[in-house]
């Protein structure tokens, strides 16, 4: 098939294009708030003060934005295989079952990184399965994996409810929760390091050591996507699943691969919450960050370069809409669901909406610029 | 109350439940049948819902609501089809996009309008769509078994639901005995050979998507004008998927579409109805289970062990000119 878009710089493609269409998406999200009537400039100032503005900010910004990065490299993986893992909600809230498997037994007598250990083993082994059977359904028997996902976020859902109410509730207690974590299971906090800085941040806010595992996966992710062998089977699948065919490269194989990467990085989102933060396994601890992890990886273009700081925008959101919901009580935290469904329209479905017109631009200062494509369409 | 009582209780409650999944679900058939995979049924009917619940409660009339209900929905179905034909967006990415835009808009906005806490105010019983007794029904009521299903099950609906189910052969009728219908097909097939019949792709995809709206716009007014008294929020809860799922699970078809609306709404009458009570052999059986059964009875069906779903060959892909 003819590729109907004329090539452009790469700057202009990695940087530019996706920073129209995030534009385009915090100006409409910008219309909302005037819908409502309240001042989007403003808005928006709180917003950003209120993330970045202080040491605490920064802080609760980089701990939203460490389970959004697992989400979306989680998203990214798949995305790079062609796939569409709608699932990373439902494979991190399964995930937390592997985190109480790896915590509850061992948290009197074990040190805390051993347990960190496991739980990275743990949870990611209960995200890869969530994620093993839409894959294995996708490969061997064709059913849609966006489909399948989606059932299984809801199949999740009411599997942790039962767990949480009917069987991990310790005797006596009213909460849908596990008991509370000791010592063991409780991951170090990252906020002494703003000392450094000269920053105060205080020992409660629940920055936590998997921000540091969530930047190693995102390089495992690049290492993995364009270094090794199966990256580039992954990368080929994703481009022509015929060409992949006829490579001799297996399809069922490479699909169940990438799908339990994909859910073991979306399992382990469920540490940081759990372990970083509430010290226990409470109902919906995920709150959407699954489904964050779309936009994220959209707005990165699915490379871990683009992710960390689609997630620190995201984290960003997250705590400086929590701040705005104070000054502005009719902006609650939905909005941030809004921006999250305009970033996805218009960074993921409309991506080449602003392309013709940026073509056209680049065509009039430099022809050469655009390419030979260009010089063949019409009107340049 | 004796076993009749139970049953049309249950099949009543059925018909209800899978009223808002069959609109939904015809909806999506429309869409995907011209070859565009519709994952925003939810959101479409969600907003409808609230665009439903909002203009009624300020008009005070069921019909605007229900207009306005269709409006919005037609204008997402538009954001859908803008981003699928015109541009060529991913379906699914979009999809996904207008559900989380109706989540969260319907919420600020129902917030920052009505202040209940992302509720509407709850309707007068004139600014619905009330229950219609058939004719009759009241003087067969002590008729035996005929009589009760006729007043108890058939009767005493409100004007959507059967609407629901005449929009079934409606749509059998449209797209199988009307030249619309066969292109609609056929655009979903192969529309490169529409394409050379010298009509217009994207105008026969619009319009398909413009169906899908209007009829995301009646299953959400249903929710919020007949089965509920206004809008509370997240009242779709998923359904928008189950339609899907069941429009799947009928291979794209609008009689077997009926009957997989119905299977799942039975599943959910059922689940209410089993709440807390055991079952003779099985015992209690938790509630999630029944909550999740629709869902994993989905799956079952997708992974083919209950006969093969084969989806419209074009659907999902964006059609290009080749130049």
């Amino acid at each position: 098939m003819s590729t109907p878009y004329a090539k452009l710089p790469r700057w202009a493609d990695y940087g530019l294009i996706p920073l129209i269409n995030l534009l385009v998406a915090f100006a409409v999200a910008g219309l909302v708030v005037l819908l409502v009537g309240e001042n989007p400039f403003r808005a928006a100032v709180i917003l950003v003060d209120g993330a970045f503005g202080s040491g605490p900010g920064i802080a609760y910004t980089l701990f939203y934005a460490t389970s959004f990065i697992f989400t979306g490299l989680a998203v990214a993986v798949a995305f790079h295989g062609g796939l569409f893992n709608i699932g990373g909600e439902g494979q991190a809230y399964f995930a937390g079952l592997g985190v109480a498997l790896a915590c509850l037994p061992f948290d009197g007598f074990l040190p805390w990184y051993l347990i960190f250990l496991l739980a990275i083993l743990c949870s990611a082994v209960f995200g890869a399965l969530w994620a093993l059977i839409p894959a294995y359904l996708q490969a061997k028997r064709g059913s849609h994996i966006v489909i399948t996902t989606i059932m299984f976020n809801f199949i999740a859902s009411s599997l942790m409810v039962y767990m949480l109410v009917d069987v991990l509730k310790p005797m006596g207690s009213m909460a849908p929760q596990t008991r509370q974590f000791l010592d063991g299971a409780q991951l170090p906090r990252l906020g002494f390091l703003f000392d450094y800085i000269g920053m105060k941040v205080r020992p409660s806010v629940p920055l936590n050591i998997s921000f540091l595992l969530a930047l190693l996966m995102a390089f495992l992710v690049w290492v993995l996507i364009w270094r090794t062998k199966l990256g580039y089977e992954i990368r080929t699948m994703g481009f022509s699943p015929k060409a992949a065919r006829y490579a001799g490269i297996s399809e069922t194989r490479v699909i169940i691969v990438t799908m339990l990467i994909s859910g073991a990085l979306a399992g382990m989102m469920a540490m940081n919450p759990i372990m970083g933060d509430q010290h226990n396994v409470p109902l919906d601890f995920v709150a959407g960050a699954g489904f964050v992890g779309i936009a994220v990886a959209l707005m990165g273009r699915s490379h871990p370069a683009g992710i960390v700081p689609a997630a620190i925008l995201f984290g960003m959101l997250y705590q400086g809409g929590a701040e705005l919901s104070f000054e502005m009580p009719s902006i609650s935290r939905d909005m941030i669901v809004i921006i999250q469904g305009l970033v996805i329209l218009f960074a993921g479905a409309l991506e080449h909406m602003f392309r013709p017109a940026v073509q056209a631009v680049f065509a009039s200062f430099s022809p050469k610029s655009v390419g030979v494509v260009a010089a063949k369409g019409e009107g340049v | 109350m004796d076993f009749l009582d139970v049953v049309v209780n249950v099949l009543n409650s059925t018909v209800r439940l899978s009223v808002p999944l069959l609109f939904a679900c015809l909806a999506g058939l429309y869409s995907e049948r011209a070859g565009i995979f519709d994952i925003g049924l939810e959101g479409k009917m969600l907003a409808g819902a609230f665009a439903g619940a909002a203009a009624a409660s300020v008009f005070g009339s069921a019909w605007i609501g229900l207009l306005v209900a269709i409006l919005v929905s037609v204008f997402l179905a538009l954001v859908h089809g803008f981003a699928s034909i015109t541009h060529r967006g991913n379906q699914i990415v979009s999809g996904v996009a207008i559900n989380f835009i109706a989540a969260g808009s319907t919420i600020i906005l129902g917030q920052a309008w009505f202040n209940q806490g992302g509720r509407t105010p709850s309707l007068p019983s004139d600014a619905r769509f009330n229950a219609i007794v058939l004719p009759g029904a009241d003087a067969v009521r002590d008729v035996p078994i005929l009589g009760e299903i006729y007043s108890g099950l058939l009767s005493g609906h409100s004007l959507l639901v059967y609407l629901a189910f005449l929009a079934v052969p409606f749509t059998w009728w449209v797209l199988f005995r009307t030249r619309f219908g066969l292109r609609l097909r056929a655009v979903g097939e192969n529309p490169a050979a529409v394409d050379t019949a010298g009509i217009s792709v994207a105008w026969l995809r619009y319009r398909a998507v413009i169906c899908t709206g209007i009829l995301t716009g009646v299953a959400g007014s249903y929710m919020a004008l007949a089965q509920n008294a206004g809008f509370v929020k997240d009242m779709t809860a998923g359904r928008g998927y189950i339609a899907l799922a069941a429009l799947i699970f009928a291979k794209w078809k609008p009689v077997p579409a009926m009957f997989a609306c119905l299977l799942f709404g039975f599943l959910d009458a059922m689940a209410i109805r089993l709440q807390g009570t055991p079952l003779p052999v099985i015992g209690r059986v938790p509630v999630q289970l029944m909550q999740a059964l629709p869902y994993i009875l989905t799956v079952i069906l997708l992974a083919g062990f209950i006969g093969k779903a084969i989806p419209p060959r074009a659907g999902g892909v964006p059609y290009v000119k080749e130049r």
